[in-house]
């Protein structure tokens, strides 16, 4: 009945069970508030069953905060280990203890901070920037948001009930083979990737589709806000990159759990394979991040230069290079594998290759800054933040592809300076500046600026004093994942300095949050009733804010570029009457009953409960059956409703 | 605040902080900017080359990047206003060539500084290369000298000036061996070998340790290399002769995952390098390897 289950599962050591407490208290508290405010079914109603993109951007962008707590929370562990243990066993976190910490970390910022955040401005912003009334596919986008969903509580639930991989986050074999990690944390691992990797799978077929049929008439290829490219360029890569992740996967859980040999060295297996194929998947993976945050820049530059972005056929090229040669290059991650050197050399300079056109897309911002009027606003500020530290993690890039230089730079903290620099000052960065810029679309109101340029200013502050310590100690020759240093080493000084840093990135979150709040209390005077926040140039400022439920009440005819910018100069506003009854789809449960069941096959392969693998799958099966034979799935919004919601929006 | 008191604040901060970095920094040995081996000198110097190059373009862009976001702030007026200005082929094709020309440098100086500086490549020398054949353990090094007949734990003798050539095979989850101060690193993978050649040009004591992490006690997988004259290494070898052999028996009980433990000698190798790649080569075959590679069965 519960496999492997027992009750030596839920205990641990006081730290772990400290987590335990955490989780379990918080999931308690979120249900009773729940409860006594009565909100059960305004949740479910509103929100969980939701097929609005803008709903369900809003549920991303939640859980991607939720997660990125718990992620920063494991990275202050982490700091506070290495600040604290000098000599070994000095730590208060066991070494085991201390590895979970920081695959989790890996694992929960890229698939459930990154990833999710990216996925939420994508929802609440391209249907409304392409002027569509919604996603190609709205079931299935709250599928995938449910199946991410999912991942990160099986990740989470690991904190309570076994553990998590003590790995590292990409789980190389033989260490996350049965025989050197017998436990449940890499199962955990596995189906938490698996099942959020599918829904994100299913989240790029949604938007290469719609990005591809649901363009307002009129908005060519050429015409599509740079934003909109990237997201595609990032979509497709998913749709090459994520089978691979699925499949390597796939293939280590079936060595653990039948006792294959994918992997294995005996057998005929070889973990080098294993390798190749995580990366082959890992490397277009930072460009899928990186690359809608490249869109962002582009949107938020010409509009805070209030100028035109410069050399939009360039952007577009440079994005589909990028692109291509992204998946060329993913060797770099193991140079020192004993591949031969003409190998090395090769991916060595291909991964050089990528720097071209991403340094032509700074000059491009920076000439479509020039001789324009610039306004430092909180997006602008997160730009110019990125570009300086983009500029230092691109030339530590370019200097670890070469590899004899890599020999001795990889997995080094000078590795781990690096992508953060990237991840941190170029990703987290531009999602941070497309937050504050599309903010007021989508809530309605606009943020509090000073706040939120002190928590830009104590982000870069914080991000220099916990970086810039890292490569230096990377140069003395310290390795990344230590659980301890030893006192002659000299790197406990910096790794002082590390934690300090990392400190002031904590307080820079929760200046955020707060940031947040207060915006929220005074959103009355904050409110955006024009729906024009900045003096946009782009569709998703031409509707309401934030936006009906229909996005447009006319679906926006294009001319040209910066669409929106176009119709302003000609004084039209496209939201005359008379109006037409508008076709929206219905709420659907089937997206939590898919997770649901998504759940118990990923708890059911943790665990071992072999039978919940048939109920699950023919739960899935069933939901899908019965969703078939629905034929009213889509509602009226009559015209009479929409001319009343127009004019509210927008008294004339 | 004033942009300017800003730019100054900013400015403060970061010279008291790199201060604050340079006393803490005081007196730590940096290898990979100082390295002692010939190897490790070249791959510095390579570093600082390619830095160097990418210089020529970083300075003046982060300088053009300053100069465009003050001068074009909205503040000032008096600065030209083209706001519909999106497009010159002069310009883009700029934009395109420059890092394209640098690029093409940095390809020049990577493709032979790769193939200089390849692990696999026996350095030039007058001596004969010293055979060590290294073994990953969980989390302990040993270090087998076929020509001496001896072995060692954690201890890594090498006598000055003669180069060495590694071979590098693991009994645990994959690691990687290196020695900062001399030169870069190499996986080492169960099963199979893979090759590195380091050179110590003076006598001295080196931290080496595994870069890739291998499981809990990851962080004690470290060694001492220690570079010494012909006659202490003779010296060294006459020593280690004096200790146990390394038997089947005493590999087993080595091989059981443990802390690192104290430096131990093997005064005669029964239980070989190449005994140990069998563990993992039950039905041994021969692959031919994926063009390039350089990983062997045997040595
Ligand atoms: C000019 C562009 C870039 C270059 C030339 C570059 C180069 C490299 C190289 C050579 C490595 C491997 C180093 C090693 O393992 O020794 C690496 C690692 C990495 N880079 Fe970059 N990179 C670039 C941009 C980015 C971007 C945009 C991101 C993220 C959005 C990123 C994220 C990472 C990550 C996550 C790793 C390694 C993670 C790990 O080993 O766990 N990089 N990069
Ligand atoms: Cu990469």
């Amino acid at each position: 009945m519960f496999g492997i289950l027992t009750s030596a599962a839920f205990i641990h050591g006081p730290i772990e069970t400290g987590g335990q407490l955490v989780v379990v208290l918080g999931g308690v508290s979120v249900l009773l508030l729940l409860t006594f405010t009565k909100r059960w079914k305004w949740l479910f109603r509103e929100w969980l069953m939701s097929l609005d993109a803008k709903k369900i951007g809003i549920m991303y962008l939640v859980l991607a905060g939720l997660m990125l707590v718990r992620g920063g929370i494991d990275a202050l562990m982490m700091r506070g280990q290495q600040a604290i243990a000098v000599g070994a066993g000095s730590g208060y976190l066991s070494p085991d203890h201390f590895a979970q910490v920081f695959s989790a970390h890996g694992v929960i910022m890229i698939f459930f901070v990154a990833m999710t955040f990216m996925f939420g401005l994508i929802n609440c912003i391209l249907p409304l920037q392409i002027g569509a009334r919604d996603v190609a596919f709205p079931l299935m986008n709250s599928i995938s948001f449910w199946l991410t969903a999912t991942g990160a509580i099986l990740l989470n639930l690991s904190l309570v009930v076994g553990e998590f991989a003590a790995t590292g986050w990409l789980a190389y074999p033989p260490l996350s083979e049965l025989a050197y990690s017998p436990g449940v944390g890499v199962d955990y691992y596995i189906w938490a990737l698996q099942i959020a990797g599918i829904g994100t799978l299913l989240a790029a077929v949604n938007f290469i589709v719609t990005i591809v049929k649901e363009r307002a008439p009129g908005m060519t290829l050429m015409r599509m806000p740079i934003f909109v490219w990237t997201v595609l360029a990032s979509m497709l890569l998913v749709l090459f990159a994520f089978p691979i992740l699925t499949g390597t996967l796939a293939m280590l859980s079936l060595d653990r759990a039948i006792g294959m040999h994918f992997f294995t060295t005996t057998l005929g297996g070889n973990a080098m394979m294993y390798v190749n194929l995580i990366w082959a998947w890992g490397h277009p993976e930072v460009y899928i991040l990186i690359l809608p945050a490249f869109g962002i820049f582009s949107e938020l530059v010409p509009v805070f230069s209030q100028k035109r972005l410069f050399g939009y056929t360039s952007m577009v090229v440079a994005t589909m290079v990028i692109t291509i040669l992204s998946f060329g290059v993913w060797v770099h991650h193991f140079f020192t594998m004993g591949a031969g050197a003409n190998v090395n050399a090769f991916f060595g300079i291909a991964t050089m290759a990528i720097a071209i056109p991403t340094g032509v897309k700074v000059f491009n911002w920076l000439f479509t800054m020039f001789r324009g009027r610039i306004r430092y606003t909180t997006p602008m500020l997160w730009f110019m933040g990125f570009l300086f530290t983009f500029i230092l993690g691109g030339m530590t890039g370019v200097l670890m592809s070469v590899p004899p230089v890599d020999f001795q730079l990889h997995n080094s903290l000078f590795l781990v300076a690096h992508f953060h620099n990237m991840v941190i000052g170029g990703v987290l960065f531009g999602y941070f500046a497309g937050l504050a810029y599309w903010f007021p679309k989508i809530f309605g109101f606009g943020l509090h600026e000073a706040l939120g340029k002190l928590a830009f200013w104590l982000w870069i502050v914080g991000f220099a004093v916990a970086f810039i310590p890292l490569y230096i100690l990377g140069l003395m020759g310290m390795t990344r994942r230590l659980d301890f240093v030893d006192a002659a080493s000299g790197y406990h000084p910096l790794l002082v300095v590390a934690l300090v840093g990392a400190c002031i990135i904590a307080l820079a979150v929760s200046v955020q949050f707060f940031h947040f709040l207060v915006s929220l209390r005074e959103r009355k005077h904050r409110k955006d009733s024009s729906g024009d926040y900045w003096g946009g140039r782009t569709l998703e400022w031409s509707t309401s804010s934030p936006a009906p439920l229909y996005n447009f009440a006319h679906i926006p005819h294009v001319h040209g570029r910066d669409a929106f910018w176009r119709m302003k100069e000609k004084g039209e506003s496209g939201r005359e009457g008379p109006y037409e009854d508008i076709m929206l789809p219905k709420n659907s449960a089937i997206g939590l009953f898919i997770a649901g069941f998504a759940f118990l096959f990923g708890f059911g392969m943790v665990w071992h409960m072999w039978w919940m693998l048939p109920v699950s799958l023919l739960g899935i099966f069933v939901t899908i059956l019965v969703r078939s034979f629905a034929t009213e799935t889509e509602y009226v919004v009559p015209a009479a409703v929409v001319a009343r919601t127009e004019a509210h929006h927008h008294p004339v | 605040m004033k942009p300017s008191h800003v730019v100054a604040l900013g400015g403060a901060g970061a010279v008291g902080f790199a201060l604050l970095l340079m006393l803490l920094t005081h007196g730590a040995g940096f290898p990979l900017l100082a390295p002692s081996g010939s190897v490790g000198i070249s791959e510095r110097d390579l570093m600082v080359r390619t830095v160097y190059l990418m210089l020529i373009v970083v300075i003046p862009v982060i300088i053009l990047a300053i100069f465009i976001a003050w001068h074009y702030r909205e503040g000032n007026t008096k600065a030209a206003y083209t706001p519909n200005w999106e497009h010159s082929k002069m310009e883009e094709f700029i934009w395109w060539s420059i890092p394209f020309e640098i690029v093409l440098v940095l390809s020049a100086v990577t493709w032979s500084g790769t193939h200089e500086l390849d692990p696999m490549k026996a350095l030039v020398s007058t001596q004969p290369p010293l055979t060590v054949q290294v073994v990953a353990l969980p989390w302990k090094w040993l270090f087998i000298y076929p020509e001496q007949g001896v072995a060692s734990v954690n201890e890594l003798a090498l006598p000055v000036n003669r180069p060495v050539e590694f071979r590098i095979t693991a009994d645990a989850p994959m690691n990687s061996f290196w020695i900062p101060a001399l030169g870069g690193q190499m996986y080492a993978m169960t099963g199979m070998t893979t090759m590195l050649h380091l050179m110590a040009p003076t006598a001295g004591n080196f931290t080496g340790r595994s870069a890739n992490y291998s499981g809990a006690e990851f962080a004690q997988m470290s060694f001492t290399a220690r570079a010494m004259d012909q006659s202490d290494f003779d010296a060294w070898v006459a020593q280690a002769k004096q200790a146990e052999a390394l038997s089947s028996g005493t590999y087993s009980s080595l091989r059981v995952p443990s802390d690192a433990g104290p430096v131990r000698y093997y005064g005669s190798v029964d239980m070989t390098f190449a005994d140990i790649l069998d563990l993992y080569m039950p039905m041994r075959m021969d692959m031919t390897m994926p063009m390039g590679s350089s990983m062997m069965h045997h040595p």
